[in-house]
């Protein structure tokens, strides 16, 4: 593969208890590329994307086997931070969860908590991860008000300013815009496009169309097992396996 | 299909009928009290401390008792609110969820909300022997906090629980750690909910006279210690009901309108203050 390594995942496996989500994964994700991660619902895309942050060890009974290596580390080992871990890596989920707070302060939650406390400076960052997710002309006069009083689709732009303001390296979608009318999804979208010449961005998606408009490289999971991953041309529209070809041509969904 | 419509019809009718029930309860109750304890209601029932022969009709009015409730409940509602809180984000963002401490403690609650508060009156009144303490302010603040301590922190476990998990994940994935998240999100986003909470456990708390009459006891004048006793509206208010005389028994009634009034205008004042903080919250 070209390019540097990013994240490498090592014999991979998750279990909810008895039931085993993930099987023996074993997939590198590019550095600065973004990775679309495909599959039937309930084959353990968001499990894997749950697991690059260490969110998934919030679910309760939940085991963890094998290795993440993030820029070579692994994020696994008894001496990792787990904070560390999740900061590197700003999060959108399927609908946007604004904080319980102002459009300024969702922004500002990341940095303060990692210390950040002049105002002036807080006001340096908010500004310019607002704008970032291209927000910012929409909101720079009400920065103080509720941020649950954006649309939908301005809510998942907050989101990402809010994920972007702790300077990630690497961008997880958990389907980001499977909530959003098509105006806000094209917007994020093209968020994308722009965002990975400076991070590395890693989406679940069950829509194969935006799957081919956005991925450079993509993994195809099915039933927890990693069936086929490669470069998008190649699995979107050559693959080697029979199964990714009857997925990527909607025989089976 | 007509069946149907007639069932429709009928229980619809039981519903409303069960709906005019509680709100005709709650008319009467407070016309009542109106009626009766209006005419003995004046001034120098709520700014002077019972005097001599005031349970014979002579002057004097219920500051002492008022005074005292405030001081009771209040320093209950802050005791009980200090234990709860971190019991209910404990239970919501560290515990495992339906592990058995979680349940064994949910089930305590229960039991203790159950529990009726002669029983918290007789046990705060054994601890103090035991510890040697006569009937005092901080004994009825200490038994009432015990009552209320089930009924915050079930209440407000509720609320806190319905906090959508993913606000959480936001929160740790921007490297949050659970602490900061329960203050800063979860405590947050259930504020208005902790509000109602803490004012419905205020209000059992400010209405019960079992609980106060061994712990706190009772005494005419303005409560000045936290270890001197100190009277209570509920007790006054039972005191004054207790007396052949007409004229004090309507007192009990003036009482029972000033501990009525102060409930009313403590679940005004925090729901604006409530209102003021809910801005924010996530749907």
């Amino acid at each position: 593969m070209a390019g540097k390594i990013h994240i490498s995942v090592r014999d991979l496996n998750v279990f909810y208890g008895s039931m085993q989500a993930l099987k023996n994964v074993n997939v590198d994700i590019p550095e600065k590329k973004i990775t679309a991660i495909i599959g039937p619902s309930g084959c353990g895309k968001s499990t894997l994307l749950r697991a690059f942050n260490r969110l998934i060890e919030t679910v309760d009974g939940v085991r963890v086997t094998g290795k993440i290596l993030v820029d070579g580390v692994d994020i696994y080992d008894a001496k990792a931070d787990v904070t560390e871990v999740r900061r590197k890596m700003g999060l959108l989920s399927q609908r946007p969860y604004p904080l319980p707070m102002s459009i300024y302060d969702n922004v500002a939650y990341g940095p303060r908590i990692h210390g950040l406390k002049r105002r002036r400076e807080l006001d340096g960052v908010v500004e310019k991860h607002l704008r970032e997710s291209g927000l910012w002309d929409e909101v720079k006069d009400r920065l103080h008000e509720p941020a649950t009083g954006l649309s939908v689709g301005q809510q998942q732009r907050l989101c990402l300013s809010r994920g972007l303001a702790v300077e990630p390296e690497i961008i997880l979608g958990d389907e980001p815009t499977s909530a959003l009318d098509p105006r806000s999804s094209q917007r994020i979208e093209q968020r994308f496009l722009e965002l990975k010449d400076d991070y590395t961005i890693v989406l679940v998606t069950h829509i194969l169309r935006q799957a081919r408009r956005l991925a450079d490289y993509v993994v195809f999971l099915y039933m927890g097992e990693l069936v086929e991953h490669g470069p998008a041309s190649e699995v979107l529209e050559n693959p080697r396996e029979q199964m990714t070809r009857e997925y990527v041509k909607g025989v089976i969904s | 299909m007509r069946l149907a419509k007639i069932e429709e019809t009928f229980f619809r009718g039981l519903m409303m009928a069960a709906t005019a029930v509680i709100l005709a309860t709650l008319v009467l109750i407070l016309g009542a009290v109106l009626v009766k304890g209006l005419p003995a209601m004046n001034l120098a029932m709520v700014t002077q401390a019972p005097k001599g022969g005031f349970y014979l009709g002579k002057e004097g009015g219920i500051l002492n008792a008022i005074l005292g409730s405030l001081y009771v409940t209040g320093g209950a509602t802050i005791i009980s609110f200090i234990i709860a809180l971190p019991i209910v984000l404990y239970l919501n963002a560290y515990a495992k969820k339906g592990s058995r401490l979680v349940t064994a403690t949910r089930f305590s609650f229960d039991v203790l909300w159950g529990v009726p508060s002669i029983v918290y009156g007789a046990f705060g009144f054994a601890v103090m022997l035991f510890f040697g303490l006569r009937a005092s302010l901080l004994g009825g603040i200490i038994a009432v906090a015990l009552l209320m301590l089930p009924i915050m922190a079930r209440a407000m476990d509720e609320v806190v629980r319905m906090v959508p998990r993913e606000l959480l994940d936001a929160s740790y994935s921007v490297g949050a750690t659970r602490l900061e998240t329960a203050r800063k999100v979860l405590a947050r986003q259930a504020l208005p909910g902790i509000m109602t909470a803490v004012l419905i456990a205020f209000g059992r708390g400010i209405g019960d006279a079992a609980s106060v009459m061994f712990t706190a006891g009772f005494t005419d004048s303005i409560p000045y210690s936290l270890m001197r006793p100190a009277a209570t509206l509920p007790l006054a208010i039972f005191f004054q009901l207790g007396t052949p005389v007409a004229e004090v028994q309507e007192r009990a009634y003036a009482s029972a309108l000033v501990l009525t009034v102060m409930i009313l205008v403590t679940s005004i004042v925090a729901r604006l203050i409530g209102r003021r903080f809910a801005r924010h919250i996530v749907a």
